[in-house]
């Protein structure tokens, strides 16, 4: 079994004390997932921003929730009501670590609007990623 | 053809046989006092065609009010709504021929109701070639009565629309059996088949006391006994509204209901088979169209002044209210009149939608502004641009007519109440009537609009 490829012992595999397989684990450890919740009108320009970046790839959700903007009044026949949850855009992006800096500072320079409802940037460590197609492991994945 | 080419050979023809020509003389056959009668087979064929086709209009505007009604009420009733509306018009027209018809034209002679019988059909003057005299009828008699049958419809269709998302299918068919054979016709009767308020001098052109009014009398008692949709109002008398699904329909709607107007009032001239006729028409027809651009106007500008936002639904409210507002005299208003008589009705939709709310009376699409209120400010409007109409003999109208309305409706909607119930449960309620009436869902492919 070569590096960068994946066995049917999953993610398991890299806690064995084997030194290929510690290798790989540190290999690993070096990609990271950006969660970032947007306003959905900026999703293309975020998306045309990022891409020159070397971003492979994002995954791309519907959402509602609040943050500091809460909901919004609306009125309907002369009665106003609250909605509580506004819908936002969220996008998954699995990178190396190398990339995160200037994803993360892109994205909050393009999303931002500067009212209340921008959003907000996650970034998450990565255990693991797994191209379907090929079993490639780890960053050959992204 | 129309009657202005009609009238033109007539003339060519006289003008020929006195052996003069030239289009002086014609123009001056046109004016002059010596202008030909249409035939009356001419005539026939014209009324005729005037209610067939106004008819088609009307029976049109069940459209208006299923799509209405569909974009007004939340995905999950959004099949009941279309159901309703499509049986609806289905017992209308059968009520109609078992006993609506006679019960509102045939031997009413000033009194308060006419016959119980089917209707039947009675073309044997026209037939014989009979146009003129005592016996004659101007008209087929098929025409007529399909005329008439589509404007029970439309008072039945008024219903549906303020009591849905609760009341039960059944409960509902039951009440549109009722209405559309026997209440209906009875108070029309008064009126419209010759009774006793048409002898007092009441004036209802096209119906905004007898079709709009009775719907909207008959969709008030309803909502007050079938009660609010649940939590619709909380304890302390806060509304939560519960916003349409699909404007663009109910913007659709309401189109079609202005276009099928047209036939409404336009057709309730009841005849075409003259140029007197055709103007008056034509003069219905302006005005019906103002009237409703005026309650839209008004409508559009009053809620941004008191929301400092436009509502669309109420905007089309607006259009509908308007319409109400001149059906009862569409005939006899200037232009302009007729657009301040559309923009009050507009007015009262505004004012209306709210307070029916602080009343915790549960109108879904705003059937009760629309076609009560403005029903009754038009048909009191009358004696302003009409010399043979008086506001005693209006408002004897509206009300002789609004108290056997409630009284009627009410004992019906408590006799269902007791005997089968007229509401769903909450639990029904909640998962909306489509799945738990009819077993299926309007849109299966749609994610809620309220979900999450």
């Amino acid at each position: 079994m070569g590096p960068g490829t994946f066995s049917s012992a999953g993610v398991g595999e890299f806690r064995t004390p084997d030194r290929d397989v510690a290798k790989k684990a540190e290999r690993i450890n070096e990609m990271k997932l950006i969660m970032a919740v947007i306003k959905p009108f900026k999703l293309e320009e975020v998306r045309e921003a990022l891409t020159p970046l070397g971003v492979e790839g994002m995954t791309v959700s519907e959402v509602k929730g609040f943050g500091r903007q809460k909901g919004q009044a609306e009125i309907y026949r002369g009665a106003e009501y609250m909605v509580n949850f506004l819908p936002k855009v969220k996008l998954e992006i699995a990178v190396k670590d190398d990339l995160v800096a200037s994803i993360v500072e892109t994205i909050q320079k393009t999303a931002q609007t500067g009212k209340i409802g921008d959003g907000k940037v996650f970034v998450y460590s990565l255990e693991q990623a797994v191209r379907i197609r090929t079993g490639e492991a780890g960053a050959d994945a992204l | 053809m129309t009657i202005e080419n009609l009238k033109h050979m007539f003339s060519k023809s006289a003008a020929r046989m006195a052996g003069v020509m030239g289009a002086a003389v014609l123009l001056l056959a046109m004016s002059g006092s010596a202008h030909a009668e249409v035939p009356g087979e001419s005539q026939f064929v014209f009324n005729t065609f005037s209610f067939l086709v106004h008819g088609f209009l009307v029976m049109w505007m069940a459209a208006g009010f299923a799509m209405l009604e569909a974009g007004l009420v939340r995905t999950k009733n959004t099949a009941m709504q279309c159901l309703k509306n499509v049986t609806l018009f289905s017992i209308a027209s059968i009520m109609y021929y078992l006993i609506g018809y006679n019960l509102m034209y045939d031997g009413v002679d000033g009194g308060f109701m006419g016959s119980i019988s089917l209707w039947g059909q009675d073309d044997s003057a026209a037939a014989a070639g009979k146009f003129v005299g005592d016996d004659a009828v101007g008209y087929s008699a098929a025409s007529d009565f399909f005329f008439q049958l589509v404007f029970v419809a439309t008072a039945a269709s008024i219903v549906s629309g303020t009591v849905a998302e609760r009341v039960k299918l059944w409960a509902f068919l039951i009440f549109t059996v009722v209405l559309t054979g026997i209440i209906y016709p009875i108070q029309g009767s008064w009126q419209w088949g010759g009774g006793w308020l048409a002898e007092l001098g009441f004036a209802d052109f096209a119906g905004s006391t007898l079709v709009h009014s009775t719907g909207g009398w008959a969709a008030l008692t309803g909502a007050i006994i079938i009660g609010a949709r649940t939590g619709k109002y909380s304890a302390d008398g806060t509304v939560r509204p519960m916003p349409g699904a699909n404007l663009p329909l109910a913007t659709l709607g309401t189109f079609i209901l202005w276009l099928g107007w047209f036939g409404f009032n336009g057709g309730s001239q009841l005849a075409m088979g003259s140029a007197a006729d055709a103007i008056a028409i034509s003069n219905i027809y302006i005005n019906t169209n103002i009237a409703a651009a005026g309650g839209v106007v008004a409508t559009v500008i009053l809620t941004q002044l008191i929301y400092k936002k436009v509502d669309l639904t109420m905007a089309l409210n607006g259009a509908l209210a308007g319409l109400v507002s001149i059906t009862a005299g569409p005939d006899t208003p200037s232009l302009g009149m007729a657009m301040i008589i559309g923009a009050i009705g507009g007015v009262i939709v505004v004012v209306f939608v709210p307070l029916l709310d602080k009343l915790k009376i549960d109108d879904v699409v705003g059937a009760i502004p629309v076609h009560l209120v403005a029903g009754i400010w038009g048909t009191m409007a009358v004696p302003l641009t009409n010399s043979d109409a008086t506001f005693y003999a209006q408002a004897v109208g509206v009300v002789s007519i609004g108290a056997f309305v409630i009284v009627t409706s009410a004992v019906i909607w408590f006799v269902l109440k007791m005997v089968m119930g007229v509401r769903v449960t909450p639990e029904e309620e909640e998962s909306g009537l489509d799945q738990t009436e009819c077993g299926l869902e309007a849109y299966p492919e749609f994610r809620g609009s309220q979900t999450i």
